[in-house]
């Protein structure tokens, strides 16, 4: 998202390394971070990120099951140098407890969307529904021509549930940060 | 959540021992007291500091404890937190600087920043308007915590006094703990007025990442290994060996293993620059033996380094033969700029001291032949060292700056704490002072803040009031902080400042002239007051060198005056520091003298 790396630079100048062609491709990195719910840590974070010219795609911030921490959850992307740094220099921060790289291992992601799209009483509601239906999506508020639908689900699923109604006039789309959290070992 | 909060004041609802009541009262110490006895309890007894509105309780707190705390009163916020660097990087404590809100917290920022380039132990504390005003645009209120954040290694905003006990203990803690660094702690003025109950063992409720700074044995094991057999190792070390206090522990493992040591800029005085073993600083004005020994190294043992810019020139041809092994606390320095071979994440101090073991371990046969592999490699580091060793052009006209640091160095005996400004001066000094032991060199370094030299040598000299301190400063940054004579005369800090000056901001000109075709743009300060009498304006000592035969007696007499001196020498306008590898060219490119010379 550009409007997230707020330095405006693109993340090639900040490569500084002879052995960049050695490195891995850019690819998007999902970090969970555990940090002090207190006042400040979040600016903190996002202010290391534009400092040190890294980018952050989406942002999520919510409470964890001990309420004296909350999670951040940051989907950035860089070569595997870039990720560690990152990691690294948040590390170094006093309040955050942990960093981890939740794209290494196996883990759930979920992005959220909420659509206003048109829908005329008709053939064009009955269009909105049957996509809300295959793609198990829900409505949750509705007016003589409008439906706001939500859904979930892997970002490839809410950017084609978003492009296929698209055709059908959308009005405006809420997009939430991406969560994540580590599979169960069975 | 309160994570997404910044400097609302509204109060916390963590855990806290309830408020006390009136019949109480009369027990328990307001914020101010807190605040100072927990100074108090970290072993501080000097704080500098510049008062405001919004630290009136705490200079009233400081009055009442004034036999047991004493305040040195500067001139301007940003002398005080050079001061307190000068303090901390002359002693290894931490220094303490005290402002107030708005004006005062923005003037100490280049200080903050300053310390935090250069990983130096200090808190800083800042006043702020009462918590109902913040977030009003009140009087003398700026977002401190959210201007200080990116140049910190911590900061708080106190929004309850229950914390602030606990608060300055970690403040500190935090300061000198792993990589050291500056912590702001941000105290509103109603915060220092209230009221509770103070115990000194408080612990904040939040733990951070503890790191252990032991190395791990398996790598330990490997690199020693890897130095024993390498055939062109160079030792690359810097401020982290001060820091870490490990100059001993080097000295005995370069010594043991006969290996080259090359410092930094921060480093210098971590490894006794006249030492047999030493190829001197490395770096942009570092000498030709150092560059060349990295350039052709094939082992490259970086101690408390983090491969700056000023180090490594193109990185893409710095140290390319060379597989490298990387020590530092701080893990976001290794693999920062180049990825090393081998890392570990340790005190310096511990790491040499197992890998001296290790070594050890082998037996004296397995030493002897070690060193005795690396025979042809001494043979080229010293043919490089005869090639081309430190050196300037005499003259009977002028006198030369370099000629200074060594008539300096001659008349205190190598004995002297050097401060420096920043610019030409700091270079010659670097290169033409032999250092002896850490902690005698203090410069700016990662952040190069002209005017650092002047309050940071004030601050070292009430470090160690028996010693000669002597800041070598520019024409330049002497004028950015030259009101704190004011303060050196007042506490009778007798620091010693030598004033090179060229009429010239040095650096910037030697820039132009080789790299802008000699357009000397906006760099002539030629109309200067005279220095001789605003030293004496001060209330200070003031002499002035401009011939070379005057040199010897006009420094003597100087640096043997009882109190405060100004030392004004006049030395060659257009003197070049030399060697010089450009900004982001390779070391081997390194320039020797001006063309047409």
């Amino acid at each position: 998202m550009r409007v997230a790396n707020l330095r405006g630079e693109s993340a090639e100048a900040q490569i500084r390394n002879p052995q960049v062609e050695l490195r891995n491709p850019k690819m998007n990195h999902t970090l969970s971070i555990v940090v002090a719910d207190q006042p400040g840590e979040l600016s903190r974070i996002v202010g290391l990120f534009s400092a040190r010219g890294f980018n952050i795609e989406t942002i999520s911030v919510g409470a964890t099951l001990d309420p004296e921490w909350a999670r951040v959850t940051i989907v950035t992307s860089g070569d595997d140098r870039t990720i560690e740094q990152i990691v690294k220099q948040c590390e170094r921060l006093a309040r955050v407890r942990e960093v981890l790289d939740v794209t290494t291992s196996p883990h759930i992601e979920r992005d959220l969307a909420l659509i206003t799209v048109n829908a005329e009483p008709g053939k064009q509601r009955q269009e909105v529904l049957s996509l809300v239906d295959v793609f198990r999506a829900k409505v949750v508020d509705i007016s003589h021509t409008q439906m706001i639908v939500e859904t979930s689900g892997s970002k490839e699923k809410v950017e084609a549930f978003i492009e296929l109604l698209r055709p059908v006039g959308i009005h405006e789309i809420t997009r939430g940060g991406r969560i994540a959290i580590g599979r169960l070992l069975v | 959540m309160k994570v997404l909060e910044s400097m609302s004041a509204r109060p916390q609802t963590v855990k806290r021992p309830r408020l006390p009541t009136e019949t109480e009262d009369q027990r328990f110490p307001r914020g101010a007291e807190i605040l100072v006895e927990g100074l108090l309890h970290e072993g501080i007894d000097s704080i500098f500091g510049y008062p405001g509105g919004a630290v009136l309780h705490i200079y009233d707190e400081l009055w009442r404890k004034r036999d047991r705390i004493t305040h040195y009163l500067v001139r301007h916020e940003q002398g005080a937190v050079h001061m307190a660097e000068g303090y901390a990087r002359a002693s290894g404590r931490v220094g303490v600087a005290l402002v107030t809100s708005g004006p005062g917290a923005t003037n100490a920022i280049t200080g903050i920043a300053n310390a935090y380039l250069d990983s130096t132990p200090i808190v800083v504390i800042t006043g702020q308007v009462p918590l109902p005003l913040i977030g009003t645009d009140a009087f003398q209120e700026v977002d401190t915590v959210g201007i200080t954040r990116p140049c910190v290694k911590h900061n708080y905003l106190v929004r309850d006094v229950r914390d602030l006990g606990a608060i300055v203990h970690e403040a500190f803690h935090l300061a000198r703990t792993g990589r050291p660094g500056p912590v702001v702690i941000d105290i509103p003025k109603d915060v220092s007025a209230d009221q509770t109950r103070y115990s000194r063992l408080e612990k904040i409720s939040f733990p951070c990442i503890e790191r252990t700074s032991a190395p791990d044995v398996l790598d330990v094991e490997r690199a020693a290994a890897a130095i024993l057999k390498a055939q062109r190792p160079v030792l690359y070390v810097g401020g982290g060996i001060v820091s870490s206090g490990a100059c001993a522990e080097l000295l005995d493992f370069a010594e043991q293993l006969q290996l080259p040591v090359t410092p930094t800029l921060m480093g210098l005085g971590g490894f006794p620059s006249s030492h047999a073993l030493s190829l001197g600083m490395l770096g942009m004005h570092g000498t030709y033996a150092a560059n060349m020994a990295v350039a052709d190294s094939d082992l490259l043992v970086a101690v408390g380094v983090r491969f700056d810019d000023r180090v490594t020139g193109k990185l893409a041809t710095f140290a390319p033969h060379a597989k490298v092994i990387h020590i530092d606390i701080d893990p976001a320095n290794v693999g920062k700029n180049r990825v090393p071979d081998l890392s570990m994440i340790a005190d310096a101090r511990e790491a040499l001291t197992a890998l001296r073991a290790q070594v050890e371990s082998t037996g004296p046969e397995g030493i002897r032949q070690s060193i005795q592999r690396r025979n042809r490699w001494w043979e080229q580091l010293r043919s490089w060292q005869r090639e081309q060793p430190m050196q300037f052009t005499g003259s009977l006209d002028h006198i030369k700056p370099q000629h200074v640091i060594r008539e300096l160095h001659r008349l205190a005996n190598g004995e002297a704490i050097i401060v420096t400004d920043v610019g030409q001066h700091q270079m010659w000094a670097a290169q033409f002072y032999p250092f002896k032991r850490a902690r005698q060199w203090i410069t700016s370094g990662g952040l190069g803040a002209m005017g650092f030299g002047v309050p940071a040598a004030i601050g070292a000299q009430l470090a160690f009031r028996d010693q000669l301190v002597v800041a070598v400063v520019g024409d330049g940054g002497f004028q950015m902080t030259n009101q704190e004579l004011a303060t050196a005369v007042q506490y009778d800090l007798p620091v010693k400042i030598v004033i090179m000056n060229n009429g010239y901001l040095g650096m910037v000109r030697q820039w132009q002239e080789m790299f802008y075709d000699r357009a000397y743009s906006e760099v002539d300060m030629s109309v200067a007051p005279d220095f001789v009498k605003l030293a004496e304006a001060y209330g200070a000592f003031g002499v002035r060198a401009t011939l070379p035969d005057e040199l010897p007696a006009v420094l003597e007499a100087g640096l043997s005056h009882k109190g405060v001196a100004v030392i004004e020498i006049v030395v060659a306008r257009e003197e070049n520091v030399f060697p010089i590898v450009p900004a982001g060219a390779s070391s081997r490119d390194m320039i020797f003298q001006s063309e047409g010379v």
